[in-house]
């Protein structure tokens, strides 16, 4: 009776003391998060003025802002986006309506997953050999192709995956009515998914918007204005990679806030496509 | 009277046939966009790996296999060779996972089983934000903020405490640098974490009901449950997690690049400052002057490309595996 009240006994004790660990676990999780959001809003908010948004990037020990490698940014996302969008949505497309059950689909699934957990500086040493070194310098198109193939396996995974959750009986309903196949996927298959795959789409402008390897060695930076593509251009993390590791203390404040601005764009794009999916799965 | 309208009918059948025509046309065309796009996923794939080849090949064919068991690394006498960045790599990514897996299933365990409902949710996307923060912010918050943390306090106090211990004393031997293999693998551990505890959350979720049921029915404590019912019912399912994280772990780029030192030397301890692959290409490569130098960071590249390779697809086999039986 006893040997069975101390067994007793100690498995409570064990259970108490796993669960506490679980516990200080999570709390440990929450903690990092919270130590990180708070030094950046510390170290960052130090230096947000105006001038942030007005002024070129200084040369050393000098004021100045970041808006050349705002605008680098902005110009490269966008252009990433606009060409990886597309090719990410159709090849999403086929996978779940066309090919369905292919053998080409596996495939792609399996490489697709692959290209989107692979390190990105992997995809900067791609885009260096195949226009870099052919054009023989360095320019923001290289820049924006290389965010661009970040972007389509994003696009592709989420696409796939939303128009998967497409009841079946919507596509007959279309066909029934005598829609060819590409109409029911515009009209029928897109519109029931929409959310979804915008939703795929701010991630991805989430992820590339603070990428920074594979945009060192084919966009380069820029010190200066420059809106021509075909030459480097400055982006907001590579300029924040340069100036931290700086021993000025200017270039040092202006990446604290670069790295602000940053973190803010993407928490606040993640928030919203969480959104957007939350209120789906509520439906 | 009837020969209008045959030919009327006549004159329909064949607006209807061209048009027919032309949704099979367009059909074609949208189907044929389709699969073109997911054919170039396969392509860019592909062309990664070929150019990485081709981008290496001098350096490759003038070290050989020495490149991959020489320490030395010499731009000056173009003396190259990998083996002090793969040590970097799979040390940093080790120790990252061997800290991050104990913690992520632990907070996995947390949020199934403990945490009362309405914080489920919150807890979940705040661990999940920490996977979507760009890993220059690890970077420079690792530089700025945990590394002269660790010099100050942390160091000096294991440096005190193993000093004399053999084995232990040189693996954690001084002066304290703040930056070095052991921040990079924290800093690292930081990064992964979300990862693995997503995935280990959400095979968590697979597990049937009626399953945990049985076992708390016959007395089990949620302990026993999770140790004897939940894990090894998961079992697969948390290695591709690990392995994803740990795929991440060693092409972290950035916040390694901060932190690690960037020293071409194998050390014993791992306070001192080394060096991974991809921090090398990151510093080294716009820099490189001469064909051999960026040849061989390439080749780092194609090492680093073929390492992750074999992780993720052994992650990605592992996974598809717990989701055909949750299907099932």
């Amino acid at each position: 009776m006893s040997t069975a009240l101390s067994l007793h006994r100690s498995r409570k004790r064990k259970n108490s003391v796993m669960m506490a660990l679980c516990v200080i676990a999570a709390g440990i999780g929450l903690a990092w998060l919270a130590l990180i959001l708070g030094a950046l809003i510390y170290k960052g908010l130090a230096g947000v003025s105006p001038a942030v948004f007005t002024q070129m990037t200084p040369p050393p020990g000098d004021a100045g802002g970041l808006l050349n490698a705002i605008y680098g940014s902005i110009v490269m996302t966008v252009i990433g986006i606009i060409v990886g969008t597309p090719i990410g949505v159709l090849a999403g497309t086929y996978m779940a309506e066309y090919g369905r059950f292919s053998k080409l689909t596996t495939v792609v699934r399996f490489i697709n997953d692959i290209l989107l957990s692979a390190p990105s500086i992997i995809v900067g040493l791609f885009v260096y050999e195949l226009l870099v070194r052919p054009m023989g310098h360095f320019s923001a198109i290289a820049g924006a192709v290389a965010l661009s193939i970040l972007v389509i396996p994003v696009v592709v995974r989420t696409t796939e995956d939303m128009l998967n959750l497409v009841p079946n009986a919507l596509r007959e309903a279309g066909t029934a009515i005598g829609a060819p196949r590409w109409v029911v996927i515009r009209s029928v298959a897109y519109r029931a998914a929409l959310s979804g795959i915008v939703t795929g789409i701010l991630l991805a402008i989430a992820r590339i918007s603070g990428e920074t390897a594979p945009l060192l060695f084919t966009a380069l930076n820029n010190q200066f204005w420059s809106s021509n593509l075909n030459a480097p251009m400055a982006s907001l993390p590579v300029t924040i990679f340069q100036f931290a590791l700086s021993p000025y203390e200017e270039w040092q404040q202006l990446a604290w806030t670069g790295a602000l601005i940053i973190t803010l764009t993407v928490l606040g794009l993640s928030i919203i496509a969480r959104s957007l999916t939350g209120r789906r799965e509520d439906r | 009277m009837t020969a209008v309208a045959e030919a009327a009918t006549s004159s329909a059948t064949r607006t209807r046939e061209a048009t027919v025509r032309r949704f099979a046309f367009t059909d074609m065309v949208f189907r044929g966009a389709t699969r073109a796009s997911a054919i170039l996923v396969l392509v860019i794939l592909g062309g990664v790996a070929i150019s990485l080849v081709t981008g290496s090949w001098e350096a490759l064919s003038k070290f050989g296999f020495s490149f991959l068991t020489t320490e030395a690394w010499n731009p000056v006498t173009e003396n190259f060779g990998a083996l002090a960045p793969i040590y970097g790599t799979v040390v940093t990514s080790a120790i990252a996972i061997i800290i991050a897996v104990p913690i992520g299933i632990g907070i996995a365990v947390f949020l199934t089983e403990l945490c009362p409902r309405p914080l489920r949710r919150p807890i979940g996307i705040a661990v999940e934000l920490l996977a979507g923060i760009p890993s220059i912010i690890y970077g420079i918050w690792g530089l700025f903020v945990f590394a002269p943390f660790l010099q100050t306090t942390i160091q000096p106090f294991i440096i005190n405490i193993f000093h004399g211990i053999p084995g232990l004393s040189s693996l954690f031997a001084g002066p304290p640098y703040g930056i070095g293999l052991l921040t990079s693998s924290l800093i690292l551990a930081i990064m992964v974490l979300p990862f693995i505890t997503s995935i280990t959350k959400d095979v968590f979720d697979t597990v049937p009901a009626v399953l945990k049921e049985s076992a708390y029915g016959i007395g089990c404590t949620t302990w026993e449950v999770t140790r004897r019912v939940v894990i090894p019912y998961t079992r697969v399912g948390i290695m591709g997690g690990v392995m994803l994280g740990l795929g991440r772990a060693l092409g972290e780029t950035m916040a390694v690049t901060f932190v690690i030192g960037n020293a071409h030397r194998i050390s014993a301890s791992l306070f001192a400052p080394g060096t991974t692959i991809s921090a090398t290409i990151a510093n080294e490569f716009t820099e490189a002057d001469g064909e051999l130098y960026t040849s061989s960071l390439v080749a780092l590249g194609l090492i680093l490309f073929i390492i992750t390779l074999i992780i993720l697809a052994i992650a990605r086999y592992m996974l598809l595996r717990i989701d055909s039986r949750a299907g099932a």
